[in-house]
């Protein structure tokens, strides 16, 4: 139905940063003493037209309110409106953004106080802001694609930040170019919306996707899932997010744990009534959550960088989005709350990680850490909350959203049901693991900093931030679960819940995560937390922890079956255009003058040559009249 | 009457003409073969214009006679001028325009 | 003034203005300058002016004004526009001055004076506004021949260092796909006269022709090869580069821009309605040939050195969707290839202008001539960006509204070119995203570093001053980056087009309503005559 009241506004909440974003770029350095000041109060109006939005559409019929804006691109069949849908499932999204967008703004202004850029780095997250709104906010698949790589820009923007450091220039590139792979999946999709239904919209696709023929709406599902592959940093796409963390750590928070990076399991949520119609393609999206979260949870146990360690754990839980979404109507709610509550711990930890970064000098190597509880006791406490929390401590808000979705896949009943329930619940021991791993070595046992070191605690701008995404971390799943389900809430755009059986009691699922989780944090202490830790990597190591080291040789395969042939081909086309194409264009201008001169050399300058030439001449020309004339 | 006749004289003359521009390397023996040429060439239109009982050769032997006499001017001129700067009178000598 | 004197007068103002900047002395080099860009700024109005005065619902050519010229041959003056061509009008209009701008001391150091280089301009202009209004074939081909030599001279006066070679390239090309067109215009003439039992070059007239099919695919194939040469289509293609890369950086805008559109105008105005049933047997063929462009170019772009060369093979990727969207025979795709015709017009012409500024700055076209310039010049880099972004099409500029819509319109029909096409999207974030890589970002290095102790303690060199070559790179840590940034006039030719990029990206659809119904005529000249000859 048409919007009202403050729904009619929604489109400010993608106005405010965007605003923001153009005031700061354009301003110069005239506005760079307010600028970060600035580029925080947009985003918090925002929130609080979010959050006012929010409440309006809850007491609204049906629940989901269409904002037409202009004309976009009108020609010939094609007709796309900029319009905005707001709905549970978008409303969801821009509470998550704004809120946790808010939060790392206000951290940000501490974390970046001393960069001489900051000013830049607030535009361009507030242009994250504004085109990740219009990304879970747009009514078509076009103004989606617009939002999509539109953050893609901005990520791009934001992990060269520290663009003179050849590194972060190199991954924002890899980051941007993996991102458009992905991107050329999602532009082929909507190219087959239009060509068999004539429109772009949500509305018009997903009415007409059930008169598809199947082979089509599997196409579909399967471009939309390269798209989301590519955005969400799941396999085979997945090399760029580890690299990313070459930004700034809100932004490794922000966009590359919190919310860029579940665009793709937002992608699969709103299109759901295109999987309902095509269950290969829905087994295809189990697959790959399934894989990539394996892949996610190895390679995250081998790392010695904080960050790359999270990111791996980014990778691997949006596996778990990922498996839950392609469960289908059973997984779609379970995976969107652990979407939600990861939201909170992850861009918790993340900015856990920047704390202890700032108290160390920038420093990411855990071998450096050690002993910091005492001397980071709010990063301590917030972190380890998040901690608990991601590995599924009971009753934090991990344990209910990761055990909903084991639950859902068990409750498939089938041999698939059970091998995905296994691989989520190791999974949960490799979480466990790596992330125990991670809080030993930071936290706890000896003191291992590098000489001049001297740890501090963040100041408040930066830790409070923290402890409200802790409160979070604690609360959100047994909030999303049982006091106000999301299940409830989502109910206009995935239908009714229906009452599953279980296969598997969830008490029983509950404490098998649990004792396999304790299991993974055993081994870590085995491993890890009994043990010196020496300062440099050990060199002699397994196979497996190479592999690991290596995240299973991603980069060599992507680097030899890709890079290495495209600049060879490259080098080979433009010899071939050079001596090729444009040689034979050459040769021919050669050919012709070389023969001009050959031919010049009738011109010697003797008259009687030129006589005599004429005379040749005028006894032909008179023989081939005689021959017409006689003959 | 038959005209092969004055058409016969006429080839003989031509061919004594074109055969003089081509083997004689004297500038004016070979302008005067041009001449022979042209007349020559005058001849037949004549001999055309009695048989026919037109007078439009006649007309057409005057317009040669009149360009051959502009032609002689100039032609004599460039020889002379030729035969000042190189000392000969050998059309050989003068082969600079050439590529 | 009458509304059908616009034409007439986008053509002579600046013809008139070139024989006025031409007669000025030497030494008074800013007033031809300064009466450059007024002309231009006029012209610019006047095609605004024309805009406004256009009804896009109305008749297919509006605006007209025609005298006889050659009453013997029937060729007429006749000018007249649809809504193609008044775009391109206005692309003309708009580029134009912001050359001025950018070219404001681009020959103030040759040996030739700066009045031959603007009055070669404003020549240049009133040649391209004629071949887009004109609607006598004849006098097309006459603007379409004259092109040539305000462009000639601008390269070869003008250019780099190889500016003859390029030069003479460039003409011998377009020569040769001219004649071969003037060859077909002949046919066409020969064709109208025994059809109509009187000859005429007038396009409303040819176009109710009824040619036989195999006629036609000889005269389309002579139209075709010419503006295939213009605008560049593998394996065409090779003068671009050169000349792109060795003409002066307006030279190059208006080249790439302007002048290699007419290629692309060509086909829709003439190749598909004057012989729908030869476009529609040869549109295969030129398909393969835009798609292998395409990713063929993009290739290539991404193994260049220099700059100015990679931007040139960009553009051939382009014209390959350009043509992917003409011969897919749908009035999205039609209308998204018109758009994208204005659209790379802009974003290209700032790529060349910005990379041009850098040129000026480091005197070498070199890629790897340059390194971590945004750390010094934000503003050239921001603009940069902005350029490269608009040339890989993302979502908000304008480039992204006529790829999609060239894309997404020539899916039903061609799916499979199309999905090949799609990919090249992925090349266009390679080469764009490695040139902005290697030069902006980075530690700082290259032409522009001059070691602190060398570092003249006066204010820092401007213009070409940094050309002197560092042979050995001096550590970085010892020398310091001497890097302009933009400057007013600058800022001055850069925002606007800046401004477009992302105002088209936003809201394209005015330009797209003034499209739309010539297309839609058009495409539809191609599809009626299905039913019509194919009996």
């Amino acid at each position: 139905m048409p919007a009202e009241g403050l729904l009619a506004a929604s489109w400010l909440l993608i106005a405010l940063p965007l605003a923001g974003a153009a005031v700061l770029l354009l301003g110069g350095r005239r506005t760079d003493r307010w600028g970060h000041l600035l580029g925080t109060a947009t985003v918090a109006a925002a929130f609080v037209l979010a959050v006012a939005c929010t409440v309006q559409l809850a007491g609204t019929d049906g629940r989901s309110v269409d904002v037409e804006l202009f004309t976009f691109i009108s020609a010939g069949e094609l007709d796309v409106t900029a319009g905005l849908l707001y709905d549970p499932l978008s409303a969801v999204f821009v509470l998550l953004i704004t809120g946790v967008g808010s939060l790392i703004h206000v951290y940000s202004i501490g974390y970046m106080a001393h960069d001489p850029a900051r000013r830049r780095f607030f535009a361009y997250l507030n242009l994250f802001v504004a085109a990740m709104l219009l990304l879970v906010l747009g009514n078509s698949y076009v103004a989606l694609y617009v939002g999509w790589e539109g953050v893609g820009l901005a990520s791009y923007l934001l992990i060269a930040f520290w663009y003179t450091r050849p590194a972060a220039a190199t991954a924002a590139k890899k980051a941007f170019i993996m991102n458009r792979v992905g991107d050329v999946g999602l532009a082929i999709a909507v190219f087959i919306m239009f060509a068999q239904l004539g429109t772009t919209s949500y509305a018009g696709v997903h009415a007409g996707v059930a008169t598809l023929a199947g082979g089509t709406v599997t196409a579909i599902g399967l471009l939309l899932l390269l798209g989301a592959c590519g955005k969400s940093g799941q396999f085979p796409l997945q090399a760029w997010l580890p690299d990313a963390m070459e930004g700034p750590t809100p932004v490794s928070a922000l966009i590359h744990a919190a919310t860029m990076v579940t665009a793709g399991v937002y992608l699969i949520a709103r299109s759901a009534p295109v999987y309902d119609e095509t269950p290969t393609a829905r087994t295809v999206v189990l697959a790959v959550g399934a894989v990539t979260l394996l892949i996610g949870a190895i390679a995250g146990c081998a790392y010695d960088d904080i960050k790359k360690v999270l990111a791996y754990s980014t990778v691997s839980q949006i596996g778990y989005m990922f498996l839950a979404v392609g469960l289908g109507p059973a997984g779609y709610v379970a995976g969107l709350a652990h979407l939600l509550a990861h939201g909170f711990f992850k861009a918790g930890l993340f900015l856990g990680a920047g704390s202890v970064m700032h108290a160390m000098d920038d420093q990411v190597d855990m071998r450096r850490f050690g002993a910091l509880w005492k001397k980071l006791p709010v990063t301590f406490v917030t972190f380890g909350l998040g901690y608990l929390a991601l590995i599924g401590f009971p009753f934090l808000s991990g344990y209910f959203t990761k055990d909903a979705i084991i639950e859902a896949a068990l409750d498939r009943g089938d041999t698939w049901g059970w091998v995905l329930g296994g691989v989520a619940v190791l999974g949960a021991g490799l979480t466990a693991f790596y992330m125990t791993r991670l809080m030993l070595m930071t936290f706890f046992g000896e003191a291992r900093w590098t000489d001049g070191v001297h740890p501090h605690e963040s100041p408040s701008v930066m830790t409070a931030p923290m402890v409200v995404l802790a409160v979070g971390s604690v609360f959100s799943g047994a909030l999303l679960v049982s006091v106000f389900p999301l299940s409830g809430w989502l109910e206009p755009v995935f239908g009714e819940p229906a009452e599953a059986e279980h296969v598997v009691a969830p008490a029983v699922i509950g404490l098998v995560v649990t004792v396999v989780m304790a299991l993974g944090v055993l081994a870590a202490w085995l491993f890890v937390g009994r043990r010196e830790v020496p300062v440099t990597a050990p060199v002699r190591v397994s196979p497996v922890t190479r592999a690991a080291r290596n995240a299973l040789y991603v980069d060599t395969i992507n680097e030899s079956l890709f890079m290495r042939p495209g600049q060879w081909l490259t080098r080979a086309l433009v010899w071939f255009d050079n001596r090729g194409v444009d040689g034979a264009v050459n040769g021919l201008a050669a050919g012709l003058g070389g023969s001009s001169s050959r031919l010049g050399r009738a011109q010697n300058g003797f008259v009687r040559t030129y006589a005599l030439g004429m005379l040749g001449g005028a006894v032909m020309v008179a023989g081939a009249l005689l021959a017409v004339t006689a003959g | 009457m038959t005209i092969s006749y004055y058409l016969v004289l006429a080839a003989i003359l031509f061919t004594i003409g074109a055969v003089g521009v081509l083997v004689r390397r004297n500038a004016i023996v070979v302008f005067m073969c041009i001449e022979l040429m042209l007349n020559s060439v005058n001849l037949t239109l004549v001999t055309f214009a009695r048989s026919t009982g037109t007078i439009d050769g006649q007309i057409m032997a005057f317009f040669v006679m009149v360009v051959a006499a502009a032609e002689v001017v100039i032609g004599l001129a460039i020889i002379m001028s030729i035969y000042r700067t190189r000392r000969s009178a050998s059309v050989d000598d003068a082969n600079l325009l050439k590529y | 003034m009458s509304a059908s004197l616009y034409l007439v007068a986008m053509i002579a103002l600046p013809a008139v203005g070139a024989a006025v900047v031409a007669a000025l002395p030497r030494e008074r080099s800013l007033l031809a300058k300064q009466v450059t860009l007024g002309v231009s700024l006029a012209v610019l109005l006047l095609a605004v002016l024309a805009t406004l005065a256009f009804d896009p619902g109305g008749e297919r050519f509006q605006l007209t004004s025609s005298i006889s010229w050659i009453p013997d041959f029937g060729a007429d003056f006749a000018l007249g526009v649809d809504g193609i061509a008044l775009v391109m009008l206005l692309l003309i209009g708009v580029l134009v001055p912001l050359v001025v701008g950018a070219s404001w001391h681009e020959a103030d150091a040759g040996p030739r004076p700066p009045r031959v280089f603007f009055a070669w301009l404003l020549l240049l202009e009133a040649m391209m506004v004629g071949v887009f209004a004109a609607t006598d074939v004849l006098l097309f081909y006459v603007f379409f021949e004259a092109m040539l030599v305000p462009m000639y001279f601008l390269i070869g006066s003008f250019g780099g260092p190889r500016r003859q070679y390029a030069a003479v390239k460039f003409f011998l090309y377009s020569l040769v796909g001219g004649l071969i067109m003037l060859a077909a215009v002949i046919g066409l003439y020969v064709v109208s006269t025994s059809q109509l039992g009187e000859g005429t070059f007038a396009f409303d007239a040819l176009r109710q022709l009824d040619i036989d099919p195999d006629v036609q695919k000889l005269l389309f194939l002579g139209f075709f090869i010419a503006f295939a040469i213009k605008a560049p289509l593998v394996p065409l293609h090779t003068w671009l580069p050169d000349s792109g890369a060795e003409a002066p950086i307006g030279g190059a805008v208006l080249l790439v821009g302007v002048l290699d559109k007419v290629g692309t105008f060509g086909f829709l105005r003439y190749c598909l309605p004057l012989f729908p049933d030869a476009s529609r047997f040869f549109a295969p063929f030129v398909l393969v040939l835009a798609v292998v462009g395409i990713l063929y170019a993009a290739l290539l772009a991404m193994g260049q050195s220099d700059m100015k060369r990679l931007v040139s093979y960009t553009s051939i990727s382009h014209f390959g969707f350009i043509a992917l969207g003409i011969f897919a025979f749908t009035t999205e795709a039609g209308t998204g290839a018109v758009l994208y015709m204005v659209n790379h017009g802009i974003a290209t012409g700032l790529l060349f202008i910005v990379v041009g500024m850098l040129i000026a700055r480091g005197g070498s076209r070199e890629i790897g001539d340059y390194g971590g310039v945004a750390r010094h010049a934000p503003k050239l880099a921001g603009a940069f960006l902005v350029a490269g972004l608009a040339s890989l099409a993302l979502p908000g500029t304008n480039s992204f509204v006529s790829e999609f819509l060239v894309l997404i319109g020539a899916f039903p029909e061609r799916p499979v070119f199309t999905v090949l096409a799609t990919a090249g999207i992925i090349l266009a974030a390679l080469y764009i995203l490695l040139m902005y890589q290697r030069t902006m970002h980075g530690p700082a290095r290259g032409v522009l570093l001059e070691a602190v102790d060398d570092a003249p303690a006066g204010p820092p060199p401007t213009g070409g001053g940094g050309a002197t070559a560092v042979a050995a790179a001096p550590a970085p840590a010892r020398g310091v980056l001497r890097v302009r940034d933009l400057d007013r006039r600058e800022l001055a030719v850069v925002a606007p087009l800046i401004a477009l990029i992302i105002g088209l990206g936003v809201y394209p659809q005015p330009l797209l309503d003034l499209i739309e119904p010539a297309v839609s005529a058009t495409m539809s000249d191609v599809g009626a005559a299905s039913g019509g000859t194919d009996r």
